[in-house]
């Protein structure tokens, strides 16, 4: 009998995917043209970048003139930007004012604060046990190479400026609050009424007033405070305030994470007969550190911009560099360049700070 | 007999056990730290006495009656030269007050925006919201103001070919030049006949959610109420007989007179602050609307309830638990960021009573003492204020 279907004996050809599913027309589906209003949106945005994106990079790169001695000569060369500014102001950009025979000197701590930083920021590197000695001699050798001593000629921390100087204060600034805010974490969690009360005074005083008014108050006020006839450093005096500001800060992140530790392991630290100073150095503040990282480096980053501050107080950072350069009338009216190029400068700094942030949260995640 | 629980019967009390029994050895720290704090107390004030001794200059609040004898020329309340520094220093705290209230603004809508659109599935939206965020948040504050002290005062026209935006509205290089409404008699009641709406469209508010939650029946509320704040001040006004006028700006010269004038010092400072806030401020209502679990969306659908009213009732109100705290402390960074004014010359209160006073009378401890009590009494009520809403909207567990 003859059977109504027949069999195929070979395979079906396998077809291609349709073309909306695979590949580049997938992806522009799913991630421009998804819906109508998508594709609306990706249309309007695609005019305004085409508005703002070529004559921004006509300006910054195509029509700029890189070489040129006064505005002037700039202007008549071309109509973007004109970076000779920058690049013809570049040492003091780096350095300010400090004396052109000792610049090795700045070089040679700047390359080392990497050696030194290296094994603090990654555990992979080789020696990291010795090199972490040297990190923590680190500040006398950077102190000895910029301000003098051993038979280095002295130079004078007012003729520090530049990224020099923004470096400087970001750096310091960064390691001695760390320390600074630890303390006040602690002691704002502390059994201790009076010690309690203490933190909780300065971190909120602190907190409740700009840096800046705490800056005036160093520049004006500290000479009060102290015995008659001393008179101490510029450069010190706001060291000192903007490690006390950043460590209120990062007192109350660091408390964040002092919160979120379950009773039980202060518990567990205490059934093992851990003082206190052992308890938290090595049960509480390993883990309470850790998931406080991204709010730490926030409180880097700022600190690190805030260095920016200093200018008010007649120190010359980038921006005062910056506005020296602009009131000199061979570069006026130039301060979109200025400005955009220290931008650029602590963009990297700060955006390079928050990816090594992600990055370490990501390595130190050990939870599932 | 009693012993010290302690101490080990039959020994006799050693000094050092002062040290290693807990009681004892906190009270020590705690009179040790009390000690040293009084002590270096009593060390700065002398010193203080002694330098100011020294110095010979008078101290006391005194000067604040004095003449101020320096110019302002952003200000909201009447003011000259011969005005008290006192004045000086309301003049710069009420200009503290406006770019605060208007940045946060700003800031608030523009980071409300920034913070959904990061989130949409519009790749090239996305993307240029991230972009935005992280080159403004990484880039310091003052950089952004002087930036864009900069392009104002480059991009804006001089004032003979000011921007006229609406007809008698001047934009130039000078200001924002704006008609001033100026006040007569009975415009009282125009202030007096808006508190009273909102009083009653409060009351409206509640009677209708108390219906709404009894019958299920549902007032428009929101559409009355914004009616009825419209329309009752506009009635008041004419009822009155049209108790104010405006003051029209007009060029005299080589600048403008009459109106009110928004400095170019203003712009830079609120826009900057803006934008940079914004930024921060988009990160926190990201992250408060991915902390909002899926499954109360899907719950939410699965009641059948529309995607918009899902958004409204749903995800909104437990994103606002993460979202309120953080960004309250954004509008505090943000108005203590604005004593950043002194940096384009905008007279905030750290120009004013923090600077030029303080440098033309010398009385830095006065002028320092009133800045930083004035910036404290503000963040403690915003910490206050805080306080009260966490504890408002803390989660009730059993």
């Amino acid at each position: 009998m003859e059977g109504r279907g027949h069999i195929v004996h070979e395979k079906a050809q396998t077809l291609p995917p349709p073309v909306m599913s695979v590949g580049i027309a997938r992806w522009l589906k799913d991630n421009l043209f998804s819906s109508p209003s998508n594709v609306v949106l990706t249309f309007v945005v695609i005019y305004v970048l085409w508005l703002i994106v070529p004559p921004f990079l006509d300006w910054a790169i195509f029509d700029a003139v890189w070489y040129a001695t006064s505005r002037a000569e700039c202007w008549d060369t071309g109509d973007g930007a004109c970076w000779a500014v920058v690049v013809t102001r570049f040492d003091q950009f780096v350095y300010g004012d400090y004396p052109v025979s000792e610049r090795w000197r700045a070089n040679l701590a700047f390359v080392l604060l990497f050696v030194a930083l290296a094994p603090v920021l990654f555990d992979g590197i080789p020696w990291r046990r010795h090199l972490v000695g040297f990190s923590i001699a680190y500040p006398v050798v950077a102190y000895i190479l910029l301000i003098g001593g051993f038979g280095l000629p002295e130079v004078e921390t007012a003729r520090f400026g530049g990224f020099l100087l923004t470096i400087v204060i970001g750096i310091t600034g960064i390691s001695a609050s760390l320390p600074l805010g630890i303390l006040l974490a602690l002691g704002r969690q502390s059994d201790l009424f009076i010690i309690r009360v203490l933190c909780v005074a300065f971190i909120e005083f602190i907190r409740g007033v700009p840096l800046i008014t705490l800056l005036f108050v160093a520049s004006t006020l500290l000479n009060y405070f102290m015995p008659p006839g001393t008179s101490f450093n510029l450069l010190v005096r706001v060291l000192i305030m903007v490690t006390l500001f950043s460590a209120a800060y990062l007192a109350e992140v660091i408390r964040g994470g002092l919160q979120a530790m379950p009773a039980g392991q202060y518990e567990a630290a205490k059934s093992l007969g851990l003082p206190y100073w052992k308890t938290m150095r090595l049960v509480i503040l390993p883990q309470a550190l850790k998931i406080s990282i991204p709010g730490i480096v926030n409180s880097f980053i700022a600190l690190y911009k805030d260095t920016t501050l200093v200018i008010i107080i007649g120190l010359l950072d980038p921006l005062g560099i910056g506005k020296a350069t602009l009131s000199d009338t061979t570069w006026q009216g130039l301060s979109t360049e200025v400005y955009v190029f220290v931008a650029i400068f602590f963009f990297l700094c700060c955006f390079g700070m928050s990816r090594y942030s992600a990055w370490l949260e990501r390595r130190l995640h050990t939870g599932h | 007999m009693t012993v010290h629980p302690d101490v080990e019967p039959g020994r006799d009390f050693r000094l050092s056990d002062i040290w290693t029994n807990e009681r004892s050895r906190s009270l020590v720290i705690q009179i040790v730290a009390l000690l040293v704090l009084f002590l270096t107390l009593a060390w700065i004030v002398n010193n203080t006495v002694q330098n100011l001794e020294n110095l010979g200059v008078e101290t006391g609040y005194g000067f604040l009656e004095q003449p101020a004898s320096y110019d302002i020329n952003q200000r909201l309340v009447e003011y000259s030269s011969r005005s008290t520094h006192a004045r000086a220093a309301l003049v710069g705290f009420l200009n503290t007050v406006l770019v605060a209230v208007t940045g946060i603004i700003f800031a608030t809508l523009l980071g409300f925006m920034v913070g959904v659109l990061r989130l949409s599935n519009n790749w090239l939206v996305s993307r240029l919201m991230t972009a935005y965020v992280e080159f403004t948040r990484n880039v310091p504050v003052l950089l952004h103001i002087l930036l864009w002290y900069g392009i104002v005062l480059h991009v804006l026209p001089h004032p003979k070919e000011a921007i006229e935006p609406i007809s008698g509205l001047f934009l130039s290089n000078r200001g924002f030049y704006l008609p001033r409404p100026v006040f007569e008699d009975f415009a009282w009641v125009i202030p007096a006949s808006l508190v009273a709406t909102l009083v009653g469209v409060y009351l409206f508010a509640r009677h209708a959610r108390r219906v709404q939650e009894r019958t299920g029946k549902i007032y428009p509320v929101l559409s009355m109420s914004l009616a009825a704040i419209i329309a009752v001040p506009v009635v008041a006004y004419f009822a009155a007989g049209s108790p104010a006028h405006l003051d029209w700006p007009a060029l005299k010269g080589f600048n403008y007179k009459g109106g009110i004038a928004l400095k170019p010092e203003f712009f830079a400072l609120w826009f900057a602050l803006s934008i940079y806030t914004a930024a921060f401020i988009a990160e926190i209502v990201r992250g408060g609307i991915v902390a909002v679990s899926h499954g109360q969306t899907e719950a939410a659908f699965s009641l059948g309830i529309k995607p918009g009213w899902t958004m409204r009732l749903v995800v909104i109100p437990q994103a606002l638990r993460v979202i309120v705290p953080p960004l309250i402390s954004q509008y505090l960074n943000l108005t203590k960021n604005s004593s950043l004014a002194i940096a384009v010359g905008y007279m905030d209160l750290t120009a004013t009573i923090g600077r030029i006073s303080l440098n033309q009378t010398g009385r830095a401890l006065e002028c320092m003492s009133i800045l930083l009590t004035i910036y404290l009494l503000i963040s403690l009520m915003i910490s206050a204020f805080m306080n009260w809403y966490n504890k408002r909207i803390r989660l009730v567990e059993r």
